[in-house]
């Protein structure tokens, strides 16, 4: 599972990483974590609002910093 | 219209905390109302609840209002319009659309990526930070209606005037290229529930106070120390609305801040109380928001130095115009 968080590097970009980590944590799952910060990248997801998670290439979440249980139950989905 | 004077005044101007706070500085602090330290004390306090109480139950009305609005809608019904229409309802739609600054690239580049006209854009960008629901009604509550709905008529044709320049200055070329040819692909809408909707509103209220109490408490401060404090001649020496300068001198002061809207509000009441003029204190505001140096940082990764600069040229000459303008008609909204 590769999983992505787009978004400048702002605050909200960081938190919704660790987020997500936390959220992997609690399910014992190992995922690796890229952050992308390339704003030609990011549109190329088609996002309108940072941050962005998206998950195996496919956006799950955008403008919203997820907490770890709602992004538990997007990796559970 | 005794019924909607009862509303403004205990709902909105809460006269009912200022009772209250009053009962508490005189009778358990023993401080008179009239002297500087009982004055300010009560200032304080007061102002301090106030706008957290009304901060809290209008983020979260608003919240609930833009989470029928998300950008990707917001760039639909956009791109079915053209000419002035489409800058009026990028300024319009700039005002419930909620996004933070740091989303202004991904916007910029979704919206100018789908063909919108950069102006149009550029309205949204303008509207978006400058005419805020939540910091409208609070005008309304520190000062009166008239005031607040002029503040979002001047803010929306402020927004759709700037749009329109930038348009017709025909900057396409001065949009960094890669703008133009990043593909845009179509993330999928998610449809909200309720209690989607509920929890939204709910983070949304507990994102923004953590973001703003402490932009809220210096302002209401430094607003304190303006009411009691500051004599009145120097007020109105520097910010007079009779002084030609008044209106530069705050423009010039609250364009390169950053700073919360909600903080500058209860400055903004402190000033007018001790006699800056009306357009002199919104021109200060006005700089204080519109423009951020956050945000122009942003923009000057998609925006070539020259699309910055009349960006930024075209709001500071309107925010002063419209300072000037309503020093001019003050009498009208005071």
């Amino acid at each position: 599972m590769k999983i992505k968080v787009l978004g400048p590097g702002c605050k909200n970009c960081e938190n919704l990483a660790d987020n997500t980590k936390a959220a992997l944590k609690e399910l014992g799952l190992e995922a690796e974590i890229e952050k992308v910060t390339d704003f030609g990248e990011i549109a190329g997801y088609g996002i309108l609002s940072t941050p962005g998670l998206v998950i195996d290439d496919k956006v799950v979440s955008s403008g919203k910093v997820l907490k770890p249980k709602d992004i538990v139950k997007l990796l559970t989905k | 219209m005794i019924f909607f004077e009862f509303i403004n005044n205990q709902l909105l101007k809460m006269q009912w905390l200022y009772d209250l706070v009053e009962i508490l500085v005189v009778k358990v602090f023993g401080l008179e109302m009239g002297s500087r330290l009982g004055g300010s004390i009560h200032f304080f306090l007061y102002d301090v609840v106030k706008i957290f109480i009304l901060l809290s139950v209008l983020i979260f009305s608003i919240s609930w209002i833009q989470s029928f609005f998300p950008p990707e809608r917001t760039r639909k019904i956009l791109g079915r319009h053209k000419g002035i229409s489409a800058n009026l309802l990028g300024a319009l739609l700039g005002t419930v659309t909620p996004f933070c600054s740091c989303s202004s690239i991904p916007l910029f580049i979704g919206f100018t990526g789908a063909g919108l006209p950069i102006g149009v854009t550029f309205s949204f960008l303008i509207s978006s930070p400058l005419v805020d629901l939540a910091s409208v009604i609070l005008l309304a509550s520190i000062f009166n209606w008239r005031i607040a709905l002029a503040y979002v008529v001047v803010g929306l044709v402020l927004a759709v005037v700037g749009g329109t320049v930038i348009s017709r200055a025909r900057m396409e070329s001065y949009v960094e290229p890669f703008v133009y040819t990043t593909s845009i692909g179509e993330a999928g809408q998610e449809t909200l529930t309720m209690q989607d909707r509920l929890s939204f509103s709910r983070n949304q209220v507990l994102d923004i106070i953590k973001r703003v109490w402490l932009y809220i408490l210096i302002g209401v401060g430094i607003g304190a120390v303006i009411h009691n404090w500051i004599p009145e001649e120097v007020v109105t020496a520097i910010l007079g609305q009779d002084k030609w300068y008044s209106v530069l001198v705050a423009t010039l002061v609250g364009v390169p801040m950053y700073a919360d809207i909600f903080g500058t509000l209860p400055i903004a009441e402190a000033l007018v109380y001790k006699g800056a003029g009306l357009g002199t204190v919104l021109a200060f505001m006005m700089g204080v928001t519109a423009l951020s140096l956050p945000s122009l940082i942003m923009l000057k990764r998609v925006v070539k130095p020259r699309l910055l600069g009349l960006f930024f040229g075209v709001v500071t000459l309107g925010i002063v115009l419209i300072g000037y303008l309503f020093n001019g008609f003050s009498w009208l909204f005071l």
